[in-house]
């Protein structure tokens, strides 16, 4: 590709000073991601692959080494609607509607009350939760909650979607249902996803990219080009290449741990 | 009516109770006053039935048990004199056209109430405000709340008298600004307590949310720390209006005020009259009520609105 990386870290360090110390959250991580990619980020918990989303969205701040997001700082990117963060908990206001909830951005963000109208009925669509915009959040699943969540991080047309486990606390079906309609919107909108997951088959199904991460100090092990193709149904998980990449991350999820184990 | 039941059943209870104590609690009263009528009473001679038990008083003069509920100045008034004493200082007068003469509570109960709301709405912008600080500034929670806290540890009844003393010195006419100062006094601080957790209620995930939208302080505190503080507001509401309807009275105690609920308690003791004593004390009670209820009918609807179960 020639077009320049849309997350481009190079060397980048966090280093938190706790009262036991200080903590590599991330040590030398150096990755591009190109525009209209799907990346997944691997690894047990402490390997800093929540953290690294959390430096590409500007909630953290590196100690070290450089991050670009859209050739602009995490901060300066942020300023600029460059992404839209959807956390693992839906954390919708139980006070709004589910309406209310995917207004949230477009009132902070000034937009007019009929761009509002037409955009939450837009995104709603999207995620299929149309005819639910009156609707509380009690009154959804946890599934369709996290769908609204998803909706209220398009609501505002950002290019990058940062996704931290978004479906970590939902039950399988639920969760194979949502990694294929993931799929179908990405396909549709053509966004750049920065995913972080715990389940390797999710990692592998969803992704163009994966990349493989240790803890202690927080570093990559391992980057995978996927070559399964753009158009996924989900038998394809029974296939040979699924397999075999699959493997290959077990395979890097484990060199990491032996590595600790030394 | 099933939510009623419970209710009547322990009013019943207390009023059982009440008027099982009255024997006990009247039997001396009842019979000096016999004696002094010229009575028999058994033993004879005040200083005689000292030295007796009150059990002992009714089993000697069972027949003067009927009449501890009917005296005009008792220990303890029955419920029903209670009432009655209350109909006749409000509601009857209210037929007679009277209803706001001095001589009514409705008249002194309306003086309490204004002097409630102004504290109460002082002591409310006091909390709100001193939260609001609190939540945004780490070094005024240092600084405040430590003084927040040991304010409220100084007995109001001795702070009561010099706030009405010193408020006269510096030229302020009335009694209406003393009260109001000692009753948010009184109920700034549940509100400042409550209103601090409810502010800070947010999780880490829902403020980074709004981070991620580079949502300014301003938008933060109405789009996510007021509306999450909601039902912590309430809850401190209901206390705060309480508490300053307690300092609103205890303003009214000291240094010969002449009307408010207060005023009339003080009065009926000072003039030996219990009926009104009793009378003025459950008006309070009733005013309380009132006051909470109005609250918990404005929490209601406002949980309605947003959508949570009421």
């Amino acid at each position: 590709m020639t077009a320049a990386p849309v997350i481009s870290a190079k060397d980048l360090s966090l280093v938190f000073h706790t009262g036991d110390g200080d903590v590599h959250a991330l040590k030398d991580v150096t990755l591009d991601i190109e525009k209209g990619e799907f990346v997944s980020f691997i690894g047990p918990s402490g390997c800093g692959k929540t953290t690294f989303l959390r430096c590409i969205a500007g909630l953290e701040q590196p100690t070290g080494g450089t991050l670009t997001v859209n050739g602009l700082s995490p901060d300066a990117a942020r300023r600029a609607r460059a992404y839209g963060y959807v956390f693992q908990a839906a954390g919708l206001y139980p006070w709004r509607t589910i309406g209310g909830n995917i207004r949230l951005p477009l009132e902070i963000m000034g937009f007019s009350r009929a761009e509002q109208e037409e955009r939450v009925a837009r995104v709603l669509e999207l995620v299929e939760l149309s005819g639910f915009e009156k609707k509380f959040p009690w009154q959804l699943s946890g599934g369709m909650q996290q769908r609204a969540s998803i909706a209220r991080a398009l609501s505002f047309d950002a290019d990058i979607l940062l996704m931290d486990e978004p479906f970590g606390a939902l039950d399988e079906i639920v969760r194979d249902r949502l990694n294929e309609e993931l799929l179908q919107l990405w396909a549709r909108t053509e966004k750049t996803i920065g995913f972080v997951t715990h389940s390797i088959p999710e990692a592998v199904y969803l992704s163009t990219k994966i990349v493989v991460m240790s803890p202690r100090p927080g570093r990559i092990t391992d980057v995978i080009d996927s070559p399964l193709p753009r158009e996924r149904p989900l038998d394809i998980r029974d296939s040979r290449e699924f397999i075999e990449i699959a493997h290959r991350v077990r395979d890097g999820l484990r060199a990491g741990h032996a590595e600790e184990a030394l | 009516m099933r939510a009623a039941l419970p209710v009547l059943v322990v009013l019943a209870l207390i009023g059982a109770l009440w008027y099982a104590a009255v024997p006990f609690m009247n039997i001396r009263v009842s019979l000096d006053l016999a004696e002094r009528m010229g009575e028999t009473v058994e033993p004879e001679g005040v200083n005689v039935r000292r030295e007796l038990s009150v059990p002992t008083l009714l089993l000697n003069n069972p027949g003067r048990i009927g009449e501890t509920f009917r005296l005009e100045r008792p220990r303890l008034p029955t419920p029903g004199q209670v009432l009655s004493e209350l109909w006749a200082t409000s509601g009857a007068m209210v037929l007679e056209g009277r209803g706001f003469s001095k001589r009514s509570l409705i008249y002194h109960g309306w003086i309490t109430l204004r002097s409630t709301l102004s504290g109460f709405a002082l002591g409310l912008a006091l909390g709100l405000a001193g939260a609001v600080a609190i939540t945004y500034a780490r070094v005024v929670e240092r600084s405040l709340m430590p003084w927040a806290i040991i304010s409220q540890t100084i007995p109001i009844v001795a702070l009561a008298p010099m706030i009405v003393v010193l408020s006269s010195q510096i030229g302020v006419e009335g009694r209406g600004l003393p009260k109001a100062i000692i009753s948010a006094y009184l109920c700034y601080f549940p509100i400042l307590v409550g209103m601090v957790k409810g502010l800070n209620s947010p999780s880490d995930q829902q403020l980074d949310l709004l981070k991620t939208y580079s949502a300014s302080g301003f938008q933060s505190f109405w789009k996510l720390r007021l509306p999450a503080s909601m039902p912590y507001l309430f809850a401190s509401l209901k206390v705060g209006i309480a508490a300053a309807l307690v300092g609103t009275i205890v303003g009214e105690l000291p240094t010969g005020a002449i009307s408010g609920l207060g005023a009339r308690i003080l009065i009926g003791d000072q003039f030996g009259t219990p009926l009104a004593i009793w009378a003025a004390l459950l008006a309070a009670a009733i005013l309380a009520g009132l006051l909470v209820t109005a609250l918990d009918m404005v929490q209601r609807s406002v949980l309605r609105r947003r959508g949570m179960a009421a």
